[in-house]
């Protein structure tokens, strides 16, 4: 191998080259250094080409249609500046929209954040027949939210007391009749019901990430403080939890972004009603039924600045400390 | 358990670590458990037992009992209603997850063994690409299909989900890639193997496990995902997801066939999590989920 091909590493730290006494002049040897990592570019290159045409490229796409004046599908489109964006804080539909996302969000990343968090931590010192148990709480990820929302329908079905099905007539059942509520036909609160069965898809996938951030901690630390006199419940409390911020980090940012995109839940649990109605769910009423590709790309880059507000810092700051290790 | 873990964090207890807290605890942890397995359960309870009753049963007194007579029917007219659907979403399913795999492990090997100047930020802005809210790009890529053809067919499908996917399917075969000591290519390229050379006689024979995830993440998401196909499919070619969100939404159609053909939409995906679910969860902790 040419002492001037760079080392194959991860790191993209090159390893110093051995200075070549005598070596080929320093053109020859840059062709070489070239030709050492073209074949890498060009294997690479559809998918470069893919990712910038079909991400960047649509995002611009849409960014400039949302600019436009195509309200239409065939009227003509003009530059209007943020007209799409500023008009659409005037409607109580888009509103209502906003408020419903926002309070999905709160419930649903809230939920299953603390959910998971209490079975990770049940289960941190082992349990007989652990794994049946991590399988049961993780099953319904592999379930499209189609067949959730299906069968969650039918358990927060909202008919009155001598029709009731689901939830509410189980309650009746159990004497809990109390309980019984018109879940997300709510006006104001039937958000929150709404992130009941995604807070039910997505725990099992926390409890998996907790569970692994609860035994990446070293026994030898948990033994120390007990040393030191503490209680079970101390060891948790000052040694195990606080090594816990990055992967509550990352499961906040997962969780959060899936909320904000949410689509195909409550496009199953409630079809179009406004009583539900998200950004996404308007976006796609917006292309299919409005036909005003305007209105549609300006709600859809509302959704990209929400996602990526999120999403940017988490990227940077995980590559950064990817390259610091 | 960041998005760039290495490798994924193991589940498995400690070794030594003291079953804590002696043995009360113990059965009071166990019990919570317990009543979590059941509350986690209820859902497919009510699916299999509603999709077993006859409609006279459908009565709201024995909405959560077992049926009196077990029957077929709703089975019989999910199948029925859902057969074609089934098929387009293996038709959509398994090609695009296999080649998804293929991109994803070129790409992987690239990105971590063959890096070009600059790879880092090309590798940053493939991974942003896997959290957008896929909105952002639909309607232009509808007109784009709508160009070229593409539009209401399964290869337009396929396609997108294989562009949108190459983000999560290089992140995994990259982070994969990076515990193939180095060592081990260089020797191959001392005996003058190039890179696809390396590539076919070092690198893919020992890719099995990262294909396994990749071609189980893929074919999972691909299966359930609704947006895409709502977007790009017309009735020919509608997946399951969508056909199943037609049958429900019509109010005409039984509770049990409702639930017969959630349970069938869903089986296949339940089968890869149950039988390959080692590989489902490396999946899972490797890459953050796309929504």
């Amino acid at each position: 191998m040419p002492a001037s091909e760079p080392a194959l590493t991860t790191g993209g730290r090159r390893r110093p080259a051995p200075a070549a006494p005598a070596g080929p002049p320093r053109r020859r040897r840059r062709r070489r250094r070239v030709r050492a990592w073209l074949p890498g570019l060009v294997l690479l290159t559809p998918s470069i080409v893919a990712i910038g045409v079909f991400v960047y490229g649509l995002i611009g796409w849409n960014l400039r249609l949302a600019l436009s004046s195509k309200t239409t599908d065939i009227s003509p489109a003009h530059f209007v500046g943020l007209r799409n964006f500023t008009r659409l804080w005037g409607e109580e539909r888009w509103n209502l929209a906003v408020r419903h996302a926002v309070l999905f969000t709160v419930v649903f990343v809230g939920g299953a954040l603390l959910l998971g968090w209490l079975l990770a931590l049940l289960l941190d010192k082992g349990m007989r027949a652990e794994a049946g148990f991590r399988a049961v709480y993780l099953f319904p990820m592999a379930i499209s939210f189609i067949a959730t929302g299906i069968v969650w329908r039918w358990l927060m079905n909202p008919a009155p007391p001598e029709r009731a099905v689901g939830l509410n007539a189980l309650f009746q059942r159990l004497g809990l009749g109390f309980l019984a509520n018109d879940w997300w036909q709510n006006d104001r609160w039937g958000m929150a019901a709404m992130a009941v069965p995604a807070v039910w898809q997505m725990a099992g996938y926390v409890m998996a990430l907790f569970l692994a951030g609860f035994r990446s901690v070293p026994e030898d630390l948990r033994e120390a403080a007990r040393v030191d006199g503490c209680s079970e419940w101390q060891v948790y409390r000052y040694v195990v939890f606080p090594q816990l911020r990055p992967v509550t980090l990352a499961a906040l940012i997962i969780l959060g972004h899936i909320s904000l995109k949410v689509f195909d839940l409550v496009v199953a649990m409630s079809g179009k009603q406004i009583i539900t109605d998200v950004p996404a769910v308007y976006m796609w009423q917006m292309v299919f039924d409005a036909h005003n590709p305007a209105k549609g790309a300006a709600i859809a880059t509302y959704m990209l600045l929400a996602v990526a507000v999120l999403i940017l810092p988490y990227l940077i700051w995980t590559l950064r400390s990817e390259r610091r290790s | 358990m960041t998005v760039l873990a290495r490798r994924p964090p193991s589940l498995r207890p400690g070794v030594g670590r003291r079953p804590g807290g002696g043995r009360r605890v113990g059965a009071v942890r166990f019990v919570l458990l317990l009543g979590f397995v059941v509350l986690f359960l209820i859902p497919l309870y009510v699916l299999l037992a509603t999709s077993f009753k006859p409609l006279e049963e459908a009565d709201p007194s024995r909405a959560w009992s077992l049926p009196r007579t077990w029957t077929l029917e709703g089975w019989r007219a999910a199948l029925d209603a859902l057969a074609p659907a089934l098929w387009n979403s293996v038709k959509l399913a398994v090609p695009g997850a296999a080649i998804s795999a293929v991109l994803g492990s070129l790409n992987g090997y690239v990105l971590s063994k063959w890096r070009f100047p600059y790879a880092d930020a090309v590798f940053a802005a493939f991974l942003f690409g896997m959290f957008i809210p896929y909105q952002a790009v639909m309607i232009p890529l509808v007109q784009l299909m709508t160009k070229t053809h593409l539009i209401g067919g399964i290869p337009g499908l396929v396609l997108a989900h294989v562009v949108y996917g190459i983000p999560i399917c290089t992140l995994i075969f990259r982070n994969y890639y990076a515990t193939i000591p180095d060592e081990l290519l260089e020797a191959a390229r001392v005996d003058g193997a190039g890179m696809l050379r390396t590539y076919a006689s070092v690198v893919l024979p020992n890719s099995g496990p990262a294909f396994a995830v990749v071609l189980i993440w893929q074919f999972t998401s691909m299966w359930n995902d609704f947006l895409f196909a709502v977007f790009l499919t017309g009735p020919a070619s509608w997946p399951a997801t969508v056909q199943l969100n037609n049958i429900a939404g019509s109010m005409v159609v039984p509770y049990g066939q409702q639930m017969a053909a959630a349970i069938l939409a869903s089986l296949p995906t339940l089968l890869v999590y149950v039988l390959l679910g080692r590989f489902f969860m490396r999946g899972l902790m490797a890459g953050a989920l796309k929504g």
